[in-house]
């Protein structure tokens, strides 16, 4: 496996409603995070690290937003995650 | 036999309606509530004007002095469209259910001394005029406004006047054991008590204000910008301090109602006064106006209720709203409020 793959974390939903403001607030947030689209799943690969903001959901929606309510819709993701009440963070543990 | 399994894609040809196309600038996927709000209202082919005004159109943007080059601009930050608010509400009913539940199970209020209850009876149950007056003044604004951006929140704000109205109602059944005799009373005391006729005189004076924006403005902005802070925040702690948060839990959805439903009413006054400097002047106008005129209004009912200290609990919901105007960016509006 070369670096790039190594380091890399992604983020999968489900293709709804719901998922579309998160994916268009993590694109925002993350320039370089790619953004594939499959039949009902949309992948979002960012190379070493990869934020969530709720600021930027709740932006888009409109309404107050609670992080976990991402689990809803979550289909799978990569990398340690660090969990706060703003921020919901992929990244690889170095050490 | 050998079963293969394949996935196959379908790439649909268009992510959203073209007139919702056209206003994103590309064709890529569009909201629920950006489908379900831009262009809806029809703008061509009506064959007869209305016999009632034959001047204007069935729809017309003459009906208000406000000028927009655009009336989709109103967006509601809370996106709400029927699905989203309708789902949005009947969780904020749940809760309310349980809550009068629960006041109506341990009498927290019927228990209450006579006194108390004829108290809370004469500060709560004539709103609920008010707030039918409100949900009158809502549906002309949808009746009579011009694009869907605008008319499907006044109407969702419509219905929340009457969901206001019950809610009232329903403190004054808790109040009278469920017999209806505060509702009779709280009508009366609407149509006689000298506290409350100067608010009647305008929620009445309201109803026949023909500028339905001028009617946006007066009802939805100042009249509640000054009456349910006064109501729903002062009076509710006075009467949490005498006699406990029972009315609190009765009274919570009228508070998280008004926080939500202020940040789509600043929205509304606030696209209308970017566009133009008329709109501006026409908007400061108004609030000024109409912020002299609610005062006056509170002034009798303000001092039934809260006694000698009507003139401070005035003063704070007026430096409130002040401060709550200066934030539309009218210059000058805030002064004679």
């Amino acid at each position: 496996m070369n670096n790039a793959t190594q380091n890399s974390v992604f983020i999968a939903f489900q293709t709804n409603d719901d998922t579309r403001p998160i994916i268009e607030a993590i694109g925002n947030d993350n320039p370089n995070a790619q953004i594939n689209r499959y039949p009902a799943m949309v992948k979002v690969d960012a190379p070493g690290r990869l934020v969530v903001r709720r600021a930027s959901i709740e932006a888009l929606i409109g309404r107050a937003y609670d992080l976990r309510e991402l689990h809803i819709n979550l289909i799978s993701l990569s990398g340690n995650i660090d969990e706060s009440d703003d921020e919901f963070v992929l990244h690889w543990n170095k050490n | 036999m050998q079963v293969d399994i394949r996935t196959t894609s379908v790439t649909q040809l268009r992510n959203t309606f073209s007139h919702v196309a056209r206003r994103l600038g590309s064709d890529k996927a569009a909201s629920r509530y950006q489908e379900a709000t831009f262009d809806l209202q029809s703008t061509v082919n009506f064959h007869y004007r209305p016999l009632w005004q034959p001047e204007l159109a069935l729809y017309d943007v003459l009906r208000t002095q406000i000028e927009m080059k655009d009336w989709y601009a109103f967006r509601d930050p809370r996106q709400y469209y029927y699905g989203s608010y309708t789902i949005a509400r009947a969780r904020q009913q749940d809760v309310m259910e349980k809550n009068i539940g629960f006041v109506e199970k341990r009498g927290l209020l019927r228990d209450l001394a006579q006194v108390e209850r004829a108290a809370l009876i004469f500060a709560l149950v004539p709103l609920r005029h008010v707030e039918w007056g409100a949900n009158l003044n809502n549906s002309y604004i949808t009746a009579y406004g011009y694009g869907t951006a605008i008319t499907q929140a006044t109407m969702f704000h419509a219905m929340d006047r009457l969901g206001l109205a019950q809610y009232l109602s329903r403190i004054g059944l808790q109040l009278d054991g469920n017999s209806g005799d505060s509702l009779a009373q709280g009508k009366t005391l609407w149509l006689e008590h000298a506290a409350w006729q100067n608010l009647r005189r305008l929620v009445e004076r309201l109803m026949v204000t023909k500028d339905w924006f001028e009617l946006f403005v007066a009802q939805n902005l100042v009249l509640d910008g000054l009456l349910h802070p006064l109501i729903f925040q002062h009076y509710e702690r006075r009467a949490s301090a005498e006699h406990g948060p029972a009315l609190s839990l009765l009274t919570q959805f009228m508070t998280d109602w008004f926080n939500e439903s202020a940040r789509w009413v600043d929205a509304t006054i606030k696209t209308a006064a970017l566009q133009s400097p008329a709109n501006e002047t026409l908007l400061r106008d108004w609030i000024a106006n109409y912020g002299t005129v609610c005062n006056d209004a509170l002034a009798s009912y303000a001092s039934a209720v809260f006694g000698q200290d009507a003139d401070i609990a005035l003063a704070q919901i007026d430096a409130a709203f002040e401060t709550r105007v200066a934030k539309l960016g009218l210059k000058g509006a805030e002064k004679a409020a």
